[in-house]
């Protein structure tokens, strides 16, 4: 038999092959029960099952005149119950780049925490880091090797963010469930609120807009997504929980505060109190 | 085909361990130092590319001199081991400890099994909260490993000559500059004429463990930053500036009104 025997999991041999600097091809080799996706679900398992697993919702990103943006709403849903009210969709996953998922929250966190190791794995042996693309199409391999679980219902779709040194501008990166890449110009979303949320944004959105401005238009987007999407939950102000919010820019990641999340969540929560549905776009007049 | 000689397996050993300490006296020694600003390592390295002191984790540092294909495979082996405990149990549970614990059995059945040693000294070492809280841990060719308490480790060379200038002069809470002062005069020993003055930073591999950054502490200390430290690292005591320049070379650096660290006279080799 060929490869290496599962006894031989942290065994010195493995440590000192020379062997590519990616992380998930090491966990490949040695311990590939650690990895939280290719798991093979026996057939007809999931499909079923997979309304009763908690499911994260709606994430938004739009490019600034800085950089980029990235914005998710907070709940999770177990078909029809909210599984968490706090959950957290929206991750750092190294200096200049953010991610999200939408999909199933299990495979989703652990995905994104092999994803984050997968840079700085990278980083670590190679000395410099991978650039935007090389992290795009890392994330794209990834969730490719998902794709025995996705097609038996356990979907997860990441959304990816950053800022591109090399050109100096905010780039946005989404998925299919086949690992297909794809860059989005301006802004997008996923989850099951995406379609309100795109719609609100393409309203909204501004070319060369500044980071604050596209912070604004992102919870706006959220909140008309949770107008309308029982799965994604709008700005909680009874229990002080606002939509997570990262900016990636030539300063790196930033992850806004509780306070700052809270003073645009609440600016748009008050705007709505007169206007339920949100600012209106400007009609074109047609003279005769 | 023809019979090996009996060979006693003391015999063995004792040829690996001279071999070994025979290549690693031959090199130039590295200075790993805590001081107020972290843990700073220090070694001269005209390349660029090859490097001896790197990140392994948040708050360890790997460092290492002897045959570079060897460290490196170490260096990488360590990465790989802190990365996969780090993904398997949380970011908290990859400690200086159980890497230097690890790279000492590594080591040590690298030793005994492999017919050549690896020509190597490591130190993995982890920044605390304060000074009294670091970690320094050097593990040498066959494994043995120590934790060093004195706040500095030689590495390789003339180790002992390199250590007593750090002996004589080290006290807990150095400033950066202070530490980099004394880093530089130690490893000054070892070059002709004894001196420190005329080594510039593209001679020098430079790197911190830095205590005041919350997350990834390392970072490499080089370019512009590196020639600063070099510059303050040399003219903060006002000592009375040896003008008489023991060194034979003149070179250009040597119109900066320089001191080494405090205490050191320059002494022949």
């Amino acid at each position: 038999m060929g490869g290496i025997e599962p006894q031989s999991r942290w065994q010195a041999s493995a440590f000192l092959a020379a062997g590519s600097s990616s992380f998930t091809d090491f966990l490949t080799m040695t311990a590939p029960e650690l990895l939280p996706v290719g798991a093979s679900v026996s057939a007809g398992g999931a499909g079923a099952a997979s309304n009763d697993i908690p499911h994260g919702t709606t994430i938004v990103a739009a490019v600034s005149a800085d950089g980029v943006v990235m914005a998710g709403d907070r709940r999770a849903t177990a078909g029809n119950m909210i599984a968490q009210r706090d959950v957290e969709k929206v991750f750092r996953s190294d200096e200049y780049t953010c991610v999200g998922y939408a999909g199933v929250a299990g495979t989703g966190a652990e995905l994104i925490r092999l994803f984050q190791v997968e840079l700085e794995h990278y980083e670590k042996l190679e000395g410099r880091s991978l650039s935007l693309e090389g992290k795009a199409n890392r994330l794209g391999g990834l969730v490719r090797s998902n794709l025995g679980g996705a097609m038996q219902g356990l979907v997860v779709v990441p959304l990816l963010a950053g800022y591109d040194e090399e050109t100096g501008r905010g780039r946005i990166f989404s998925y299919d469930v086949t690992g297909g890449r794809y860059e989005e110009q301006r802004f997008t979303g996923v989850g099951s609120g995406s379609l309100f949320a795109r719609g609100a944004l393409k309203k909204l959105y501004r070319d060369g807009m500044s980071t604050d401005d596209a912070v604004l238009a992102c919870m706006q987007a959220l909140y008309d997504a949770a107008d309308d999407d029982s799965a994604t939950g709008g700005p909680d102000v009874s229990r002080r929980i606002f939509p997570a919010i990262a900016t990636v820019t030539e300063d790196g990641f930033k992850r806004l505060s509780e306070e700052d999340a809270a003073r645009y969540a609440l600016a748009v929560v008050n705007e709505r109190m007169q206007l339920p549905d949100g600012p209106a776009a400007q009609m074109q007049q047609i003279t005769s | 085909m023809s019979m090996p000689f009996y060979v006693s397996p003391e015999q063995v050993m004792k040829d690996k361990a001279d071999y070994a300490r025979k290549v690693l006296t031959r090199i130039r020694s590295g200075v790993v130092i805590t001081c107020d600003a972290g843990i700073l390592f220090v070694a001269p390295n005209p390349s660029r590319a090859l490097r001896k002191f790197s990140e392994l984790y948040d708050r360890i540092a790997f460092a290492a001199v002897g045959r570079y294909p060897e460290f490196e495979t170490l260096r990488k082996a360590g990465v790989r081991y802190a990365d996969m405990t780090g993904f398997q149990y949380d970011r908290r549970d990859v400690t200086s400890r159980g890497l230097a614990d690890w790279y000492a059995q590594l080591l040590g059945s690298l030793f005994t099994d492999s017919a050549k040693p690896y020509e190597v000294e490591i130190v993995v070492a982890e920044v605390g909260n304060s000074a009294d809280t670091d970690q320094i841990y050097r593990i040498i060719f066959d494994g043995s490993v120590a934790e060093e308490h004195g706040g500095f480790v030689v590495m390789g060379g003339q180790a002992e000559r390199v250590a007593e200038v750090l002996k004589e002069s080290y006290r807990p809470g150095l400033s950066l500059q202070e530490a980099m002062g004394l880093a530089m005069a130690a490893l000054a020993v070892q070059n002709e004429g004894g001196s420190s003055e005329n080594i510039t930073g593209d001679q020098l591999e430079v790197a911190l463990l830095d205590r005041s950054r919350t997350y990834r502490a390392f970072k490499t200390v080089a370019g512009p930053r590196l020639d600063t430290l070099l510059a303050e690292a040399k003219s903060p005591a006002p000592l009375s500036a040896s003008a008489e320049g023991s060194l034979p070379a003149g070179s250009d650096e040597n119109s900066q009104p320089s001191a080494d660290a405090p205490d050191e006279a320059p002494e022949s080799s």
